[in-house]
């Protein structure tokens, strides 16, 4: 058995207060640890809070930043820990980010490849979109017998794209990561949970979960930026599509849940969807719809 | 959809409560944190919008941080100050009468001689003597004024710009007035101000629906068709409702489009708040 017991850190980051947000992500990491966590997963932004604006370029980090790599030396006795923060680069782009941290160093970094700008959201106007979607191993906890873990990191508006937890089951994933910041709206007793946001992301993980035959993570925080109201309702979800434990809605949580990998072996041999999937075809068909619409083909 | 075969028709503005007051807490909670205010301040009238926030604030942050003022004029009929002192006594929260009568006949025996107000002008008036009353009572008590607000009545343009519309921040502000009395029940609010007619109150048996030609239920779920669910009005109308009412609120939101947003500032320089400097509120210091 290859099991892992995750921890899902639904908090309420202070807007743009830096050395707050550090200490809550040390105290939730002990925490966790405490627990008996493998992995503890943080919210998107969860460093910096989300609706910064022009506090974007100035709660900034390098993925080298001292206080970064200092979050990460308290996973070498483990945890792991799936952090979310303003990532700089050197051609001074800003990227909204999520970090594997395990045995004491940043592992790899996913940076969020859709940055919703419509409605509410303003992303793309702050921030710059990330161009690689890829999977990545790790340990979480588990011996070298056990194996290492297929893991996919997306940032909360990612996984709207259904193309990109896709993508990253076929290059690895057995547990797809989804970090959020999602606001809540659209309050009406028709919605499940009388909360259009969390109705409709319910059903979008279900089917991520489902689709993919993969063990979902969804972290998503709670707190008050501005006008927006974060929902929380972390969960975690089996390759099944069934949910295996939900965090309550509006409050701080820290939700822990054991999954074991084998269990992805097992729905993948029942349900040979990625097996079965055709890449080629896919991406011979996007290349014409790619083509045609460039004016490049006849439609 | 729901409601469609049953005799009941279904109710697409329904909340639940719970979950709402839950929201609506974690908002008060957290701006209030994020000012380091130590109390709320807020001017009950004795209606239900603010009763509403009153039970919300005290269940958020506690009654004993809560500063309700009430303010009325030798016009405010003595039931809705009795109203409002029902809710300080089944809240325990601090208050405070302070009557802006004596400077609201001050300004209008200040005009020039032998003009006449009109009742707009006069509950105008009205409106930012009690915002000044407020926002100075804040800064008495470190506080900070919340909000009453609703979505019907801010849609509409049926609030006074700098006047009732002024607050540090509002929690029922995207509630439609049918939202705002669901909620209330839920609350505990008392029964006779959830049953009562809304009013400004600026004459003695005024009434919104009575001044305004409407009744609340209706025009929610017109402002619902058109702002939240981007109808054309046509197709509003073709649902049944009043062609001319459908038309006349359209012109309400149209006409009110300036309450709702912060003044405009000619933007001359290199970088200008409201366009190109965009902050949170509440700025932490970096180190």
């Amino acid at each position: 058995m290859r099991r892992r017991l995750l921890a899902l850190a639904q908090i309420a980051p202070a807007l743009g207060d830096l050395a707050q947000n550090f200490a809550l992500h040390q105290a939730k990491i002990a925490e966790a640890r405490a627990a008996g966590a493998d992995l503890v997963i943080f919210p998107e932004l969860g460093l910096t809070g989300y609706q910064l604006q022009d506090l974007a370029p100035e709660v900034a980090m390098r993925r080298t930043d001292p206080r970064l790599q200092a979050l990460a030396r308290l996973t070498s006795g483990g945890p792991s820990a799936v952090v979310s923060f303003v990532e700089s680069t050197d051609d001074h782009r800003l990227f909204a980010a999520a970090a594997l941290l395990e045995g004491g160093e940043v592992r790899h970094v996913a940076r969020k490849c859709f940055l919703p700008t419509y409605g509410l959201f303003d992303e793309r106007r702050f921030l710059a979109a990330g161009d690689a979607i890829r999977a990545t191993r790790a340990a979480l906890g588990g011996s070298a017998v056990q194996g290492d873990v297929g893991i996919g990191i997306g940032v909360c508006e990612d996984f709207w794209h259904p193309t990109l937890p896709s993508i990253l089951a076929q290059d690895g994933a057995e547990l797809l990561i989804n970090v959020a910041a999602g606001p809540a709206r659209g309050a009406s007793v028709d919605a499940d949970q009388g909360l259009g946001s969390a109705a409709s992301w319910g059903t979008l993980l279900r089917a991520t979960a489902a689709l993919t035959t993969s063990y979902v993570a969804f972290t998503n925080r709670v707190g008050v930026d501005e006008s927006l109201i974060f929902w929380g309702g972390s969960r975690v979800i089996g390759p099944d599509g069934v949910v295996l434990a939900e965090a309550p809605l509006f409050e701080e949580a820290l939700l822990l849940a054991e999954i074991d990998l084998d269990e992805v072996a097992r729905a993948r041999t029942a349900l040979p969807l990625l097996r079965d999937e055709r890449l080629e075809l896919t991406r011979r068909e996007y290349d014409r719809i790619i083509a045609t619409r460039a004016g490049l083909e006849e439609a | 959809m729901k409601g469609e075969s049953g005799s009941a028709p279904h109710d697409e503005l329904a909340i639940d409560p719970e979950m709402v007051a839950a929201m609506c807490r974690s908002f008060i909670t957290s701006h209030v944190a994020s000012t380091g205010a130590e109390r709320v301040l807020l001017g009950l009238s004795g209606g239900i919008d603010s009763a509403l926030v009153a039970y919300l604030t005290a269940a958020a942050i506690g009654a004993d941080r809560l500063v309700a003022v009430l303010m009325p004029t030798a016009g405010s009929s003595p039931s809705s100050r009795a109203d409002a002192e029902a809710i300080v006594n089944d809240l325990s929260c601090q208050s405070e009468l302070i009557s802006i009568e004596a400077p609201l006949a001050a300004l209008i025996a200040n005009l020039p001689a032998g003009e006449s107000v009109t009742p707009l002008r006069r509950g105008n008036m009205a409106a930012r003597l009690r915002m000044t009353t407020l926002y100075d009572r804040s800064a008495l008590h470190r506080g900070v004024v919340v909000g009453t607000g609703n979505k019907s009545e801010m849609l509409i343009g049926y609030s006074t710009i700098f006047g009732d519309a002024a607050s540090a921040f509002n929690p029922i502000g995207d509630l439609y007035k049918t939202q705002v009395r669901e909620l209330s029940r839920h609350l505990g609010v008392p029964t006779q101000i959830i049953e009562k007619a809304p009013s400004a109150d600026l004459w003695p048996g005024q009434t919104d629906e009575g001044e305004g030609g409407f009744d609340y239920p209706t025009l929610d779920r017109v402002l619902y068709r058109i702002v939240d669910r981007r109808l054309p009005l046509e197709d509003v109308i073709a649902e049944g409702f009043d062609r001319e009412f459908v038309l006349r609120v359209s012109e309400m939101i149209r006409r009110s489009e300036f309450k709702r947003q912060m003044p405009p500032i000619a933007k001359v320089g290199g970088r200008s708040s409201g366009s190109d400097y965009l902050y949170p509120r509440r700025r932490p210091k970096l180190d």
